[in-house]
């Protein structure tokens, strides 16, 4: 079967064909970062008037890079939630009646799902169970991961998500944005450790994070102004203090659940550094690391294809009435497996 | 020629089926739920006249100006059934629906563009058919563009919300006026069936919606200009 999978629940367009017997077949990302940075961050209503443009020149380079007409589609599955309403609102709107017009089933598809099942798409997939560190720019959460649709929240940000804390630190930094992979380039060229900065959370009895109070720090350290090593030792600093309590909780997750595998997805999973320190003090552990492959990190259509394949093989898809709705918040621990 | 009309362009959602001169029409008022209603009424409509999705020859959609969220909605369910379909897309303006649906002979459509803003446009009618004498703009009610001579009816939604300030503009220009119409996919499917006709459709990809109000966020450059902060 073949599965026309539709992300747009943010800054990115994403459109993939994922096939149950081939595997992936072709994705194509379109990115707005260009458009958003003289904004300082994501304008929803830009987003959205975005993505009503990309959709189909999207969905003609995935069916060419396929090889695939689209009477060859079998289900079209979008991203139904969380996210900015108005952007979701395109892919459903386009993904339904897409779906209606080829006489097949749509599927809404909630995007964390998607990022974690991602790994899965990777060419040594983890079996279930095991437990998921999900780090984005929108999202900071442990969960375990028993099968698809099985999924119990562990542990959670209280606050700024991971990679919010990135992007805000470095705008305080003058990384401009989205400041993040900027802040990250800074850190490689800099020494953590000169300056300190606290690791909020990190001994607490339980598997939830803080990353708001870093950010503070950082401004108050920024204060007067930085020399440019400075900023760099500052940026590394930073970097170390957040990745070592994302390692610290999600490898103590992981031990807690008396499981051996830990799959790593969303944007923050492509941090080198985060990697780095995962891989090593995993192994001590015996504990395996997977992750996403790299272009799969960000938002993207595969892995929403991948989830409907999944969703699709699982269960009988209902009859297609059109009518549809997003849930732009949307808890990962409420979905049902398919039975 | 068998045409599907959407428009959801304000809180009056509708659908309609044009059959060789027959109309068939659903709808009704409900803010912010168009995903729940659009494509089932469409459905519906498809039923009631014994035809299949592949029957149809083209999409006419409200293109705008009119709501954000609602004009992506019909306008990302025409891109998903054209596409599916094989079927051109004609864009109409609401307003220009809005104006027929009036059923003047000169008519000033206006409706309600939020922020103390309406969107207004001018229309002539003959023969069923608006000709622009006033192409769409957004302005302040008190600022609107006067239409040449008299004899015009006020339509729109936009007189209901900003009655005194449009009359301060327009004195004596408007002869009547009905805020209680508003756009239909009635009214849009009629508008799209001689442009369809004509080869005017559009592949998918191309329908897009007409915002009208361009400018919806400041650059980081124009907030610091303004006396903002980073």
């Amino acid at each position: 079967m073949l599965v026309l999978g539709v992300e747009s629940s943010c800054d990115e367009t994403g459109l993939a064909l994922y096939s149950t017997t081939r595997g992936l077949l072709a994705h194509a990302v379109h990115s707005q970062v260009k458009m958003h940075e003289d904004y300082g961050g994501v304008v929803p209503e830009l987003a959205s008037r975005d993505h009503i443009r990309r959709l189909i020149p999207l969905l003609r380079i995935v069916l060419d890079e396929a090889a695939a007409e689209k009477d060859d589609i079998d289900a079209v599955a979008y991203t139904a939630g969380p996210g900015l309403a108005g952007a979701l609102l395109v892919g459903a709107s386009f993904a339904e009646a897409l779906a209606l017009s080829l006489g097949v089933p749509a599927l809404p598809i909630h995007h964390l799902e998607g990022h974690l099942l991602s790994p899965l798409l990777a060419k040594n997939p983890p079996n279930f169970p095991f437990v998921a560190l999900l780090v984005s720019g929108g999202h900071t959460q442990l969960m375990r991961v028993a099968g698809v649709g099985r999924y119990e929240l562990l542990g959670e940000s209280l606050d700024d998500a991971a990679g919010e804390a990135f992007d805000k630190t470095a705008k305080l930094l003058g990384l401009g944005y989205p400041g993040g992979p900027a802040l990250a380039s800074l850190a490689a060229t800099g020494q953590a450790g000169r300056y300190r900065l606290p690791r909020p959370m990190l001994h607490t009895n339980d598997l939830n994070f803080s990353f708001s109070g870093l950010k503070t720090a950082v401004l108050t350290l920024v204060g007067g102004g930085l020399a440019d090593g400075d900023r760099a030792d500052l940026a590394a600093e930073f970097q170390e203090a957040v990745t070592e309590v994302l390692v610290a909780k999600a490898l103590r997750a992981v031990r807690t659940c008396k499981l051996d595998r830990l799959v790593v997805a969303g944007g923050v999973g492509a941090n080198q550094r985060l990697r780095q320190r995962l891989d090593s003090e995993g192994a001590a552990l015996n504990i395996r690391i997977h992750y996403p492959e790299l272009s799969l990190c960000t938002d993207n259509g595969a892995m929403i294809a991948f989830c409907g394949a999944q969703r699709l093989q699982a269960a009988a898809a209902g009859q297609n009435h059109g009518a549809f709705a997003i849930r732009p918040r949307w808890p990962l621990a409420e979905l049902i497996a398919p039975s | 020629m068998k045409i599907l009309g959407l428009e959801t362009s304000s809180r009056r959602l509708s659908v309609a089926l044009w059959l060789d001169g027959r109309l068939l029409e659903r709808g009704g008022d409900y803010p912010n739920a168009g995903s729940e209603y659009v494509l089932p009424w469409a459905v519906e409509l498809l039923a009631e006249a014994g035809m299949a999705l592949g029957d149809l020859d083209g999409i006419g959609v409200g293109a705008g100006p009119g709501g954000f969220v609602g004009l992506r909605l019909a306008c990302g369910i025409a891109q998903g059934l054209a596409f599916g379909l094989d079927l051109p897309v004609v864009g109409v303006s609401t307003l220009e629906a809005l104006a027929l649906a009036a059923g003047g002979a000169r008519v000033l459509a206006c409706t309600d563009a939020r922020m103390n803003e309406v969107y207004v446009a001018a229309y002539e009618i003959h023969d069923g058919m608006p000709e622009t004498i006033m192409a769409p703009g957004v302005f302040p009610p008190e600022r609107v563009p006067v239409p040449p001579g008299s004899g015009w009816l006020g339509a729109g939604e936009g007189f209901s919300v900003y009655g005194e300030r449009l009359h301060e503009a327009l004195g004596t220009t408007l002869t009547a006026v009905s805020a209680d119409v508003w756009p239909t996919a009635a009214a849009v499917a009629r508008l799209a069936l001689p442009r369809l006709a004509r080869g005017e459709g559009l592949d998918p990809a191309l329908a897009a919606p007409r915002y009208v109000r361009d400018k919806v966020a400041l650059t980081t450059a124009e907030r610091l200009a303004r006396g903002g902060v980073r």
